[in-house]
């Protein structure tokens, strides 16, 4: 019920997007669809959480042995959370923006979240890959229709990118097919024993698909121009949410199928991990643009989430689910901040703006409060999580360099905290070096930041309920992990 | 056997009605008629009312498998009737001939899907490939189309010949054409049956366009008229490959070890060489001459892993390929320009034929929720379940990735840039022709959720 609610309610209304007449009213109805799905989602938290309500099952391909089976345990809700919360917020933050065609905007990307709601939902194979392209389809044409200059050739990339690894991984889940007797249904992949030496295949094969889309180095490389090139609510989109694919679908289907290898092969991945934090972190000093920056920010957050998974334990794998919704809420807020700043001064490149203290004090003050949120200050929701996956790391018992990965995961938070000070130095204080053109930052814009703001501090003092709701499954995943050597 | 009777009668029907009748329209009118009483009597057979009970010697044998295939093949030329006939009009004057020798390809395909001995074959597709020669040629004063034409019956008749020493050395060996006898034979290895066999299939991979023997497929596909490229390049194509894996189950499967680096290379090679030229290509036309050598590829895996799997993808494959197929032509047949960037800004001016154009693309492309996607989703399960090396499925996916650069070309062209001109991008399209592409879309869209429903009646 809540299951299914939560994919049709963005289907179907993106599809009848598609059919309004002015950006007023597509913007209402997505915001008003938006909005229904959170509530839906909240509901299945509260009201509606027993587990009659949380799955749907339906034959759908008989002759292979393929159900449309969409089911939430405690991740998959943390993260159905964070889609439903993550689209009122971009789609408030866009009330002011003018796109040609609203209509097919918003409908796009409502489907885009429909998609993304059936990766996290399904726990058939087949159905899960089926979403994890559909949600890339939508996407590829609000990059490639409203994007920035570059836009058609660096969508293209991003697309050709990804769509590599899904079909690598296509491979990988027919070899797993055969090798669980014929089935996609994860409960029942579960249970068998796969062969150690197709294992490491495999985990490649699913790997290399989930490491684009994080993106993991080496395999990044579209990234930092797809968030620059998209129109930011889409950027909000791909970083918030669609990069958290990824981290999820490591843990659903890699961490818990292929325990063997995860085992073998995590120092490979760890060390993997570590080159692209240290990388992305030295290149975002180097920035001068607002949304480069952000982006290279986010490989390095991004490779801290795999870094903690790969530790193998408890501690770990909570931080790592909890900082995705976290780094999702946050990301936002960023994105929010840096597309005002662009749209109020005409420019994001931090070298020509300054000074802005003065002449945006509500707009400096809370760009503070998420940055420093960034960069795990204490109090932030951040630093909950970040602290679990350091403590994770640090205790883990499969791997013989637990410190020097802590040691290397620490070095990048110091840098962090150097490109992202250093960037609210040079935007927010000094001498003011431009006048505001225009004022984009309305009451629409400042609700969202407000909320995002309250969530920060809120899950910063108060982590528990939401540890508590993915605490069952994370010990279901671990369970099916070798935690020890 | 209805399917074949009637389509041959069909066929020197819609010869006169040249003849006798003037209006080009009740002529055109007419072969869309009797294509529909054709797919009506095939379907009836496939339900159990063959009109006809003739012996035949076992020289052909009627499965469910084959009679599936001849609906998806009448209905797909049905289809490419109601959208193109009247493009068939301009390619010149004797329209009547025209659908005259398409009747009698069906005719040939309908023998291609059944046969059970290797004259058969042979016959199937001899009858297959002398009307395509004409139709090749038909566009008589354009040289382009007189030089493929040539060109198709030349090398054609040089793969017929090594197809007919291939028959021969078989029967040399077997002391029989029938299928049977060749698998009791060709569990063992003798040089004359081994030489054969790959007489043969060095034959076959030349029809159905298979690297290394597939040069003449841009220039012939170039210069033919488009409408019949269309036509060429879906249909019989995919009939080709039903034969072919009916030999290859018979025939080669016995002695599957000895075919299995030759096969091996052969797929390799038609899916890196189809993708990677059609990347390079400047004209949307000679692309999908290039895509029609790239799908081949991964047809070909029907053959590697011949199984439930291989049979039901080859059926799928064969309707989502042709459907999206002949839906690209007919819109690319609407439009001025022929090159990529002919296609500039279409989805501005012409906002439906652009939407069903990428839904026919997204399917070639194999993106989920189209035919295309399961297409090659049980292509791939055939291979692995085959015990194809990981290597060759995974080289498979990777040339599936390049082929989405060429196929989004055209996405990109239609909806993210703008055309030079004001002028229109395409002819005027009439209404009927949008809903019929419309409805194809939606069957395309439909076979990509529920692909079972189509292999329902393999076996009842």
């Amino acid at each position: 019920m809540i299951a299914v609610l939560l994919f049709l309610v963005p289907l179907i209304s993106g599809v009848l997007l598609f059919a309004t007449k002015n950006a007023q009213q597509a913007k209402t109805l997505a915001l008003l669809a938006a909005i229904a799905t959170l509530v839906v989602s909240l509901l299945g938290l509260t009201a509606l959480k027993q587990p009659a309500y949380l799955e749907f099952d339906a034959a759908w391909l008989t002759g292979i042995n393929s159900r449309f089976h969409l089911k939430l345990d405690g991740i998959g809700q943390l993260v159905c959370l964070l889609t439903a919360i993550s689209f009122p917020l971009i789609i408030l933050s866009a009330w002011n923006n003018e796109y040609s065609k609203p209509h097919n905007f918003y409908g796009l990307l409502l489907l885009s979240q429909a998609g993304l709601m059936g990766v996290f939902l399904s726990v058939d194979l087949l159905l899960f890959y089926f979403f994890w392209e559909l949600a890339l389809i939508p996407v590829y044409f609000l990059c490639s229709g409203w994007g920035g200059e570059r836009r058609i050739a660096v969508t293209f990339k991003f697309f050709i990118y990804t769509f590599v690894g899904s079909l690598i991984m296509l491979v990988g889940i027919i070899m797993l097919y055969f090798q669980c007797n014929q089935t996609f249904d994860l409960a029942v992949i579960l249970m068998q024993k796969v062969d150690p030496i197709v294992q490491n295949w495999m985990f490649w094969l699913f790997f290399v698909a989930f490491a684009i889309k994080m993106p993991v180095w080496p395999f990044h490389t579209w990234q930092p121009d797809a968030y620059e090139q998209s129109p930011t609510p889409v950027t909000m989109v791909l970083s918030g949410i669609m990069v958290k694919m990824g981290v999820f679908a490591l843990i659903r289907w890699v961490a818990p199928v292929f325990p063997g290898a995860v085992y073998q092969w995590g120092d490979t991945v760890s060390l993997l991990c570590i080159i692209g934090m240290l990388y992305a972190s030295v290149v975002a000093i180097k920035q001068d643009d607002l949304k480069r920056l952000i982006a290279y920010s986010s490989i390095a957050h991004i490779g801290l989430m795999c870094l903690a998974i790969f530790a193998s334990n408890k501690s770990g794998m909570q931080g790592a689910v909890l900082q995705m919704f976290v780094h999702g809420i946050n990301i936002i807020g960023l994105w929010i901040v840096a597309n005002t700043i662009e749209n109020n001064y005409g420019t994001r490149k931090i070298s020509e703006l300054g000074g802005l203290a003065h002449q945006a004090p509500v707009l400096t003050i809370m760009l503070v409060i998420i940055a420093l949120a960034n960069i795990a200050l204490p109090l932030t929701n951040a630093f909950v999580g970040e602290f679990m996956m350091f403590n994770g790391m640090f205790s883990s018992k499969i791997t013989r360099y637990n410190v020097l990965d802590t040691a290397m995961a620490g070095l990048c938070i110091i840098l962090a905290a150097v490109y992202t000070l250093n960037m609210i130095k040079q935007v927010f204080y000094g001498a003011e070096k431009r006048a505001a053109v225009a004022n984009t930052f309305t009451t629409p814009v400042k609700l969202a930041l407000v909320v995002i703001i309250v969530l920060i501090l809120v899950m910063g003092v108060y982590p528990k309920p939401f540890l508590d709701i993915t605490n069952e499954a994370v010990d279901a995943v671990l369970n099916r992990m070798i935690t020890e050597k | 056997m209805n399917a074949i009777i009637f389509s041959a009668i069909f066929g020197v029907v819609m010869m006169f009605s040249g003849v006798f009748i003037s209006s080009k329209q009740i002529i055109r009118n007419l072969a869309i008629g009797l294509m529909a009483v054709l797919l009506l009597v095939n379907a009836a057979e496939l339900t159990g009312y063959g009109l006809f009970d003739i012996n035949l010697n076992n020289m052909l044998r009627f499965t469910s498998f084959g009679l599936v295939f001849n609906c998806i093949a009448f209905a797909a030329t049905f289809i490419y009737l109601l959208l193109s006939a009247r493009d068939i009009e301009q390619v010149g004057v004797n329209l009547a001939e025209y659908f005259a020798l398409i009747f009698f390809i069906l005719c040939g395909i309908a023998i291609a899907t059944s046969f059970n001995s290797l004259l058969l074959l042979f016959l199937a597709i001899e009858i297959i490939s002398i009307p395509l020669y004409i139709l090749t040629g038909s566009d008589k004063r354009n040289l382009k189309s007189n030089e493929a034409s040539l060109k198709y019956l030349l090398m054609g008749a040089f793969s017929t010949g090594i197809m007919l020493m291939g028959i021969a050395l078989i029967y040399g060996a077997t002391g029989s054409f029938g299928l049977q006898n060749i698998a009791v034979a060709s569990k063992g290895f003798e040089a004359i049956l081994t030489g054969g066999l790959l007489l043969l299939l060095i034959a076959m991979s030349f029809k159905v366009s298979a690297a290394p023997f597939h040069f003449w497929t841009p220039d012939v596909y170039d210069g033919a008229p488009t409408v019949f490229t269309s036509f060429m390049a879906t249909i019989v194509k995919a009939a080709i490959f039903a034969a072919f894996i009916k030999l290859f189950e018979a025939a080669y499967l016995p002695g599957a070890a000895n075919w299995k680096w030759s096969l091996t290379f052969i797929i390799a090679a038609t899916l890196f060489i189809g993708n990677i030229t059609a990347v390079f290509q400047q004209s949307v036309k000679r692309m999908l001459a290039y895509s029609s050598i790239a799908q081949a590829g991964f047809m070909l895996f029907a053959l590697f892993g011949y199984s439930d799997f291989g049979k039901e993808g080859i059926l799928l494959y064969a309707a989502a390929y042709s459907a999206a197929t002949i839906g690209i032509f007919a819109v690319l047949l609407k439009m001025k320009d022929y090159t990529f960037d002919g296609y500039n800004g279409l989805a501005k001016k012409e906002p439906l034929l652009a939407f069903v154009n990428t839904i026919f693309l997204l399917s070639l492309a194999g993106i989920p929720l189209t035919a295309g996607f399961f297409a090659k989703y049980y292509m791939l399960v055939a291979a692995v379940k085959s015990g194809a090396s990981l290597w060759l499925v995974i080289f498979a996916v990777l040339c599936a990735a390049i082929s989405v650069y060429y196929y989004f070309r055209v996405i990109q062209a239609m909806y993210f840039k703008t055309a030079a001109a004001d002028e229109p991008a395409s002819l005027p399209v009439t209404a009927n022709f949008k809903v019929i592409l419309v409805l194809l879309a939606a069957v395309l869209v439909l076979l990509g959720i529920f692909p079972h429903w189509l292999f329902a009646k393999v076996y009842f």
